[in-house]
């Protein structure tokens, strides 16, 4: 009875696409409403300091403020967020539940982390006002490293707990010790993932409306999952949940960190808009969402791969840390998905896989496109490279001799998976894609031929070709209700919030194929709680899968309802009726029957009756709630040039053979692929968060955090092959994290080649031209998070001298460029006041306190000088040594320089040579005060 | 991220204009494409008590080539420098090196003047003009006067314009024959800061030696770097691949003392300095025996 499929599997042009290239959709910032308010956060400079006071009482006077509003003001309405994710039963599992609060009570545990909230006429009034509040802070030292943060005696994020484990997982299959002992080769190696940001082109935003009238809460919010958001406000704010209206609209991209929730932002927005009776909307500028808005990727890996002589694996260990950032309201998702993906498409007979999760002052991790499982496979893939030279095999070839077989699916891993269910794999064909691939990039004549004949010209090309699986389209469930109105025109509504995934069209192309109508006549609706209110969101590649077969599941329930209908209509049985042209008609009849619109029109008639046991109307809900994921496979093979004088890497080509299953829109597909290359490029060689040892982001803007443009993504060269899933009735695989998950590994391996003269091994990703600089030189790279200044200045007058003058404020005081004025407030303490600006930088105001200490007249004393102004504040420590010298005296320095707040996170690029700048300036006003001393 | 209250003016006359910077003093400062200018407002470190928007002042846009100098006017576009005919030809250096800076969009509302007032150590075109050897002019109030590229770079982001002093135009000198120039950079993705950066103007003597090099460096130092050291170590000799080798390791270990930041060291902004000195040499050289 089911007709052909004539759209799913198609090329279709996406229905949204024209709303969205005319400027029509809407985006919560879009939204404007009388009367509405704007909101900026106060957030913290410092990643962990304890805040003893807030004055906000001249922001409260500013003219066109509103409302101020510190964690005090909430009062009971402040608690911390819900654990998101309970972490699965896995026998032994240790976590510590520490979740994020709507603003900072005591202590401040991450840059970034929101402390008061200025409500205000508009945006730039409240930016205004933030200056005009203080907040009295004691600084604590920071937790960066993850290996020092369980270091005993390390600084606490959370004083309730012992130490800075946040969890500890172990995760077994077979005996690897067993393995390992009897082993060829063991390959040990130590491997960096570092932190990135998910840059979705829009940034977060939170309007809110409370309707007194009808008593109705109207909240707008950028997040992937509207549903659970309507339920958590609804309990928070004490209404019932039809009265709290979620709408996420059209979203620029989502990524993973909008299905956090609740972010500060979320819980505080709508509660003042209730407070206030007015609409009130922020809208994340992009300096705060390098801080505010969740992160990825820090993980340290010590893995070892156990393999026989003929390449076969015979086991792994893997014991790795992960990074939470300062509290863990996603559960244990992504280091599940790294221990999980690990494994990736071969046999593994052994596995052990210990993991800990580390409570850092850095900004909170959860799930970013890929989820921890790029960990996994960069790890795996990694491995399997080195096992390969060390055996003298070929990379495909050792990887041939592992995969799972064909056959062996459905295959259980014997492990727990992030969605609680055993790890196992429904269905895949994984050697047939590294053929596709190895053949797309031309492997053989590649390492044969053209390498060869480039090396000898002095160029270094090389390739790299991995494999991945990915765990997608989890449970719960999603539901759908789809209906065809009288106009004929079929309406189709979903829970699943959308954030550019082409749901509008796939989805379409899903019902119209049941409901035999163009795609263009299905209308979709997403995310909005009162068209639809069953559901948990958009995440872990699941919304083609799951929502997609509800689509699939609802259309069918029309269908039937049409024939039922059309069978009384038309007075035929319903198995001689088919769907044609948009009509019900007899089987095999070229015209007569019911159009759909007249159909919907007498399925809910004003007169008559509705019979008993049927219901009104075409329209029909449907829900599906698979028990398990689904698992997507696919091999990624890249060429890449590297020039070894300038350290600098092109990628030349990018190939990608993937299997979601059954396709419903190659053209999105690819879509999906090509932006998760990009989005992989970006993490293998462009982004990196680097937070120095006080937990400051040295990166915050796009000026110094590199996304990868257009012009440095190649066009992907992509195939498809489909497997498809059993798990549900259209076999569908999810898509949407794919193309980012081995693309570190792939370019690991495609460097590593083209420098195989160099001997450079690639364990850390992402790689810079930086750190490809240190490797090539085999040089230890220095950890450059902070300024520091050394030498020596010879002055010219005895020692005494020089020693009395460097106490006296009023010399002290020249050697600080902008001083206006130094006072000593104690013995070797001084306060005062600078006023400094550089370039574009407009000289401001900053407090300063320089402290003396460890002095040890006249030969030797330390200082520290501490600057705090509008644009952040700065802190330096410098031990100054005095020696007799030909000339006078001779000073030998040694000065540490570091940053916080606005400068710390835009002006790395210039405080080298600032710090340099002041420093000579410094001891030359010093020489001058000397000499006229003298 | 929006800037901090400010007053804005629009003048529609370059005297009107310095009038205005002379009332101002230093709480003013000249809006041109504003592509540097402006994101340091909205993320309230720069915060000028008073804008004067120089857009309106289309006398100081334009190229004019002459016998004499090639005159760019200092609101001249990025954009139609690069795409001007008269500058490939007479001044090919600056055509090869403005694509690096940013990208079109950028270019498109950058001006001339704009970046070499702005004096960013990692700016293409002061190192350009340093290396070309242009003159720059300045006006104020209190008259008229031209400084050379090299003496208008006084430190980081510090230039010879004093608070009431407007660059309006920029003089570059007639190529001379047998001379020949190259730019090159690195950068981590086109458009962005370079890691490091040169401009070089290499003149041939009839008997192929080099008779005068100019080189300057970008981004490894506190604004453009003259290579003095690597022009003398080729001054005078036959470029051949030794001498320029010479050159380009004066260039790295003598020239320049390069702050290291979060993506590139010290050590490897030296590399850097040392490689693209070598085939900057090796280019402008081969084109200089061209022309």
């Amino acid at each position: 009875m089911a007709p052909q499929p004539r759209l799913v599997g198609k090329r279709v042009l996406r229905n949204e696409d024209a709303r969205l290239l005319t400027g029509r959709a809407l985006f919560v910032d879009d939204v404007q409403l009388e009367g509405m308010l704007h909101v900026a956060f106060l957030r913290s400079e410092h990643a962990h300091a304890r805040v003893k006071g807030i004055d906000v009482a001249a922001a409260r006077r500013r003219p066109g403020v509103v409302a101020v509003y510190t964690a005090a003001d909430l009062g009971d309405y402040w608690r911390p967020g819900p654990l998101l994710v309970p972490p699965p039963p896995i026998p032994g599992l240790e976590f510590h539940a520490c979740t994020q609060v709507p603003l900072v009570k005591d202590k401040a545990r991450h840059v970034g982390e929101p402390i008061a909230m200025v409500v205000a006429e508009s945006r730039y009034v409240a930016e205004d006002a933030l200056a005009d509040i203080t907040v009295e802070v004691e600084p604590l030292a920071a937790v960066v490293d993850l290996e020092a943060a369980l270091e005993r005696g390390a600084p606490l994020v959370h004083e309730q707990l012992k130490s800075n484990r946040a969890a500890h997982v172990v995760q077994k299959k077979g005996d690897y010790d067993a393995a390992r002992a009897a082993a060829h080769k063991v390959i040990t190696r130590h491997f960096l993932y570092d932190r990135g940001i998910s840059a979705a082109i829009e940034n977060r935003a939170v309007a809110a409306r409370w309707d007194d009238r009808a008593e109705e809460l109207t909240v707008w919010d950028t997040t992937q999952a509207p549903i659970p958001i309507r339920n958590g406000l609804a309990a928070m704010l004490g209404l019932l949940e039809s009265q709290v209206r979620v709408i996420a609209p059209f979203v620029g991209g989502g990524f993973g960190p909008k299905i956090m929730m609740f972010y500060p932002e979320e819980v505080l927005i709508p509660w003042a808009a209730m407070r206030l009776g007015r609409p009130v909307k922020w809208t994340e500028d992009r300096q705060e969402n390098f801080t505010a808005t969740t992160q990825e990727r820090g993980q340290v890996h010590d893995a070892e791969l156990a393999v026989a002589k003929d390449g076969k694996i015979l086991g792994v260990k893997d014991v790795f840390l992960h990074d939470s950032g300062a509290y863990d309201s996603y559960g244990l998702t992504v280091p599940i998905n790294s221990q999980c993906t690990l494994l990736g498409p071969y046999d593994v007979p052994n596995y052990y896989s210990e993991f800990t999760a580390v409570f850092t002052n850095k900004t909170l991790v959860t799930p970013v496109r890929g989820a921890g499982r790029q960990h996994g496979v960069f790890v795996m893939e990694r491995l399997l490279d080195f096992a390969a030279r060390e055996l003298g095999l070929d990379r495909l070839e050792i990887r041939r001799r592992n995969y799972l077989p064909s056959g062996a699916f459905p295959f259980n891993n014997q492990i727990i998976f992030q969605d609680s269910a055993p790890l196992v794999y429904d269905s895949g064909d994984y050697a047939p894609a590294l053929e596709d691939a190895a053949r797309m990039i031309g492997y053989e004549k590649f390492v044969r031929e053209e390498q060869p004949r480039l090396r000898v010209a002095g160029r270094h090309v090389g390739v790299g070709v991995v494999s991945y699986i990915e765990g997608t389209g989890i449970g719960p469930y999603e539901g759908a209700r789809v209906t065809i109105e009288p106009s004929g025109q079929v309406r189709v509504a979903t829970g699943v919030g959308t954030q550019g995934q082409g749901h509008f069209t796939a989805f379409a192309q899903i019902v119209a194929d049941v409901l035999d109508v163009p795609v263009e006549q299905v209308h979709v609706v997403t995310g909005d709680t009162r068209e639809f209110h069953w559901g948990t969101g958009t995440f872990a590649s699941r919304g083609a899968v799951v929502a997609g077969t509800a689509c699939h599941a609802a259309a069918v329930a029309v269908r039937d309802k049409m024939f039922a209908v059309a069978s009384r209509v038309l007075d035929q049985p319903v198995e001689k009726l088919e769907l044609a042209g948009g009509r019900v008609t007899a089987k095999g009849a070229t015209d007569g029957g019911i159009a759909y619109g007249a159909l919907a029109a007498r399925a809910n008639p004003l007169r008559g009756a509705v019979k008993p046991g049927t219901e009104p109307g075409l329209e029909a809900t449907a829900y599906y709630g698979p028990d398990r994921g689904s698992t997507a496979s696919g091999v990624h093979a890249m060429i890449v040039e590297v020039d070894p004088e300038t350290a600098m890497v092109e990628i030349q080509r990018y190939v990608v053979v993937h299997d979601c299953g059954k396709l419903i829109n190659p053209m999105i597909v690819e879509g999906q692929i090509q932006g998760g290359v990009a989005h992989g490029i970006g993490n293998a060689f462009y982004e990196q968060l680097v937070y120095d040892d006080t937990g400051q982001l040295q990166n915050a803007s796009f000026m110094d955090y590199l996304l990868p443009t257009a012009g440095d993504v190649p066009r992907v060269e992509i195939a498809h092959r489909e497997t498809p899933s059993p798990l549900s009735p259209i076999g569908l695989k999810g898509v949407g994290e794919a193309g980012c998950i081995p693309t570190g590994a792939a370019f690991a391996q495609a460097v590593e080649d083209a420098l195989a003269d160099f001997g450079v091994e690639i364990t850390e990703i992402p790689l810079s031209p930086d750190k490809l600089f240190d490797l090539l030189k085999k040089t230890r790279p220095k950890k450059r998070n902070v300024v520091v200044l050394e030498g020596s200045f010879v002055f010219a007058g005895p020692r005494s001298a020089v020693w009395d003058l460097l106490q006296d404020p009023a010399v002290l005081g020249t050697a600080l460029p902008g001083a206006m004025r130094l006072e000593r407030t104690g013995d070797g303490h001084y306060d005062g006041l600078m006023k400094v600006g550089i370039g574009p930088v407009t000289a401001a105001e900053f407090s300063v306190r320089v402290t003396l200490r460890d002095r040890e007249p006249p030969a030797r004393y330390g200082m520290i000088v501490e600057g705090k102004g509008s644009f952040g504040f700065t802190r330096g420590t410098a031990q100054v040594t005095l020696a007799d010298h030909q000339n006078g005296t001779e000073m030998t320095y040694r000065a540490e320089v570091q940053v916080g707040g606005t400068i710390a996170g835009v002006g790395q690029r210039l405080l080298d040579s600032v710090a340099r700048r002041m420093t000579k300036q410094g001891l030359e006003s010093l020489n001058k005060a000397l000499a006229a001393r003298l | 991220m929006k800037p901090a209250p400010f007053a804005y003016h629009r003048p529609g006359s370059v005297d009107e204009a310095l009038a205005l910077l002379a009332q101002h003093g230093g709480d003013a400062k000249p809006l041109a494409g504003g592509q540097s200018l402006i994101p340091a407002m909205n993320f309230r470190l720069a915060r000028p008590a008073v804008l004067v928007d120089l857009n309106r002042l289309t006398t100081l846009a334009g190229i004019r080539g002459g016998a004499d100098s090639l005159r760019i006017g200092a609101m001249t576009r990025q954009r139609a420098v690069e795409r001007d005919a008269t500058v490939a030809r007479d001044a090919p250096l600056l055509a090869e090196a403005l694509p690096h800076i940013a990208h079109p969009q950028i270019r498109t509302r950058g001006t001339v003047g704009g970046s070499l007032a702005h004096a960013d150590p990692a700016a293409e075109l002061p190192a350009v003009m340093v290396a070309l050897g242009a003159t720059f002019e300045l006006h104020s109030p209190r008259g008229k006067r031209s400084v050379p590229a090299e003496e208008f770079y006084t430190g980081l982001f510090t230039t010879a314009l004093a608070a009431d002093e407007l660059l309006v135009e920029i003089a570059i000198p007639p190529r001379t024959p047998r001379s020949g120039s190259a730019f090159l950079e690195v950068a981590r993705r086109h458009g962005d800061y370079a890691l490091a950066g040169v401009a070089a103007v290499l003149t041939l003597d009839d008997a192929g030696r080099c008779r005068e090099a100019r080189i300057a460096l970008l981004s490894v130092g506190d604004g453009p770097v003259l290579a003095i050291k690597a022009a003398k170590a080729i001054t005078g000799e036959k470029p051949t691949a030794d001498a320029i080798q010479e050159a380009a390791d004066a260039a790295a270990s003598k020239d320049v003392d390069p702050p290291g930041d979060i993506h590139a060291s010290a050590a490897y902004r030296r590399q850097l300095v040392g490689v693209l000195v070598r085939r900057a040499l090796q280019r402008a050289c081969e084109r200089a025996r061209n022309h």
